[in-house]
């Protein structure tokens, strides 16, 4: 079936396609994707299984944060956007007629490459999402989740004096976990991650490589990354996506040291033309 | 799919690594030539050669080929067939070195055998000679080659090798037995037969490394299905 993004919104729950429903489980079915004739995915079928990271490689162009970003609809702002396929969340078919797209960006939060942190303070940032879906019952609630989110970011030993400062006088390392905390904050069950530590100092990246493995004991995580190096430390499983097609998913340690494609390997060992 | 290097640099820097394995694999095959041609031939200053000049040369491209190996892992992150390969060179190189030793061992052990009248060979140690230089030969024209078939026919041979010196101890425990006078060449001879049953285990490790490297295959202790959970 061919259909165009722009659905009405409707309870995610509305519109379950399987049974099988695993919190934190992500599956897409033969997704193609277009941009207005540009095809970029053909025909992706993935799973990615509860409590994993799993990361996307593959050059540049080549689907991989499309695909990504298909998860949570955020393709849904490009108007010539339209798709065919399932990709279904939690069992659920997120791009059925009906679909709470509010709801899903609450369960699939996502991190970008550059952190944008709002012109608000500290406190303001992490709490966003929680005011504007309502999420706390009161203040004191609020500020529970705020402390409890920058915790799971790892950030509330460095913050916890200064929440009313403004976020964007943090570090850029900084500003990226609290773009994590603002993303747990809402409790979702999955975290979508786009290059997030492409634009930060080895430190800072380790951080974040180090936050993303202590986060997986309780989110699924999808990583694109173009660093391989940072691929094969903190994922369990990595998928290479070529020219919009899903070439091969594998166990992380057996992808980078005997992939079972050649494409595969010219591109982790840099032979691509 | 084009598969023209992009990493251009990197990979001229693995192309000078495996040339200077097989150099090294190249001094090896001379070390181990000519050790025999010493003792069998009763010839001094072959061994001598070996000792003073080739032995020290493999000594010298060991450290010189690991330090090249360490620096490419440390500064080129390397990946799949790239990160198999420098796996199986440091042993390689490890591998030769020690076939460098043997030889030694056994032009070491020329001065005792000119110290015996000449007599008739008993056992054919030039066979299982020939045996094991064709072992060594094939497991670096596989290094050379990314050859598989042939490392694997490397592989099969060890056994035969075996088997030649299982029957040459034999042979000379029973000449020992028989004519204490001939203890002291015996066990010459039987030093050699050891070494080169040693040279010849030493170039199937080369050869498994071979196949781990092109196939991703481990098949050392006939185990290819991956390592013990």
């Amino acid at each position: 079936m061919l259909g165009n993004l722009h659905s009405t919104a409707a309870p995610l729950t509305a519109s379950a396609t399987t049974s099988a429903s695993v919190p934190g489980v992500v599956e897409t079915r033969h997704l193609d994707f277009f941009y207005g004739n540009h095809q970029v995915l053909f025909d992706v079928s993935l799973r990615v299984v509860q409590h994993e990271i799993l990361a996307l490689i593959g050059p540049s162009g080549c689907g991989k944060s499309t695909f990504l970003r298909t998860l949570n609809r955020m393709n849904d702002l490009v108007p010539s956007a339209r798709w065919q396929g399932e990709v279904l969340i939690d069992g659920q078919d997120i791009y059925a007629p009906g679909c709470d797209v509010m709801a899903l960006r609450r369960k699939v939060g996502m991190v970008f490459q550059r952190s944008n942190p709002f012109p608000f303070s500290i406190e303001e940032n992490v709490a966003y999402g929680v005011k504007i879906n309502h999420l706390a019952r009161d203040r004191q609630h609020r500020a529970e989740i705020v402390e409890r989110s920058l915790r799971a970011a790892g950030l509330w030993e460095e913050v916890k004096d200064r929440l009313r400062h403004p976020a964007l006088a943090l570090s850029g390392g900084q500003q990226q976990r609290l773009c994590i905390a603002r993303a747990l904050a809402v409790e979702p069950e999955i975290l979508l991650m786009d290059e997030p530590a492409s634009a930060l100092d080895p430190i800072a990246t380790a951080r974040i490589e180090e936050l993303a493995i202590e986060l997986k004991q309780r989110y699924t995580i999808v990583i694109v990354t173009h660093n391989l190096q940072q691929a094969a430390r903190i994922s369990d499983r990595t998928s290479f996506f070529l020219m919009g097609k899903l070439m091969e998913t594998g166990a992380t340690q057996t992808l980078f040291t005997k992939p079972v494609r050649k494409e595969t390997e010219d591109y982790i060992t840099g032979r691509f033309g | 799919m084009d598969t023209q290097p992009i990493r251009k640099t990197f990979n001229q820097q693995l192309t000078e690594l495996r040339e200077r394995l097989l150099y090294m694999g190249g001094l090896v095959e001379s070390a181990v030539h000519r050790s025999l041609r010493a003792a069998l031939e009763r010839d001094a200053a072959l061994a001598d050669d070996v000792v003073d000049h080739i032995e020290p040369e493999i000594n010298r491209l060991e450290v010189e080929i690991d330090d090249r190996v360490l620096r490419l892992m440390a500064l080129q992150q390397p990946m799949a067939v790239d990160l198999r390969f420098l796996a199986a060179v440091l042993k390689v190189g490890n591998d030769l070195e020690r076939m460098g030793d043997l030889a030694v061992n056994i032009a070491q052990g020329t001065p005792r055998l000119l110290r015996q009248p000449l007599a008739a060979p008993v056992v054919d140690l030039p066979l299982m000679a020939a045996r094991a230089n064709q072992m060594l030969r094939s497991a670096l024209d596989a290094l050379m080659t990314e050859g598989v078939d042939l490392a694997r026919s490397v592989l099969a041979a060890d056994d035969e090798v075996d088997g030649m010196r299982d029957a040459i101890f034999r042979t000379l425990i029973e000449v020992m037995t028989r004519e204490p006078s001939e203890v002291e060449r015996s066990v010459a001879l039987l030093s050699i037969a050891r070494n080169l049953e040693r040279i010849a285990d030493h170039a199937t490790n080369i050869a498994e490394d071979v196949i781990f490297w092109v196939e991703g295959v481990d098949v050392r202790h006939h185990f290819a299905e991956g390592p013990p959970a």
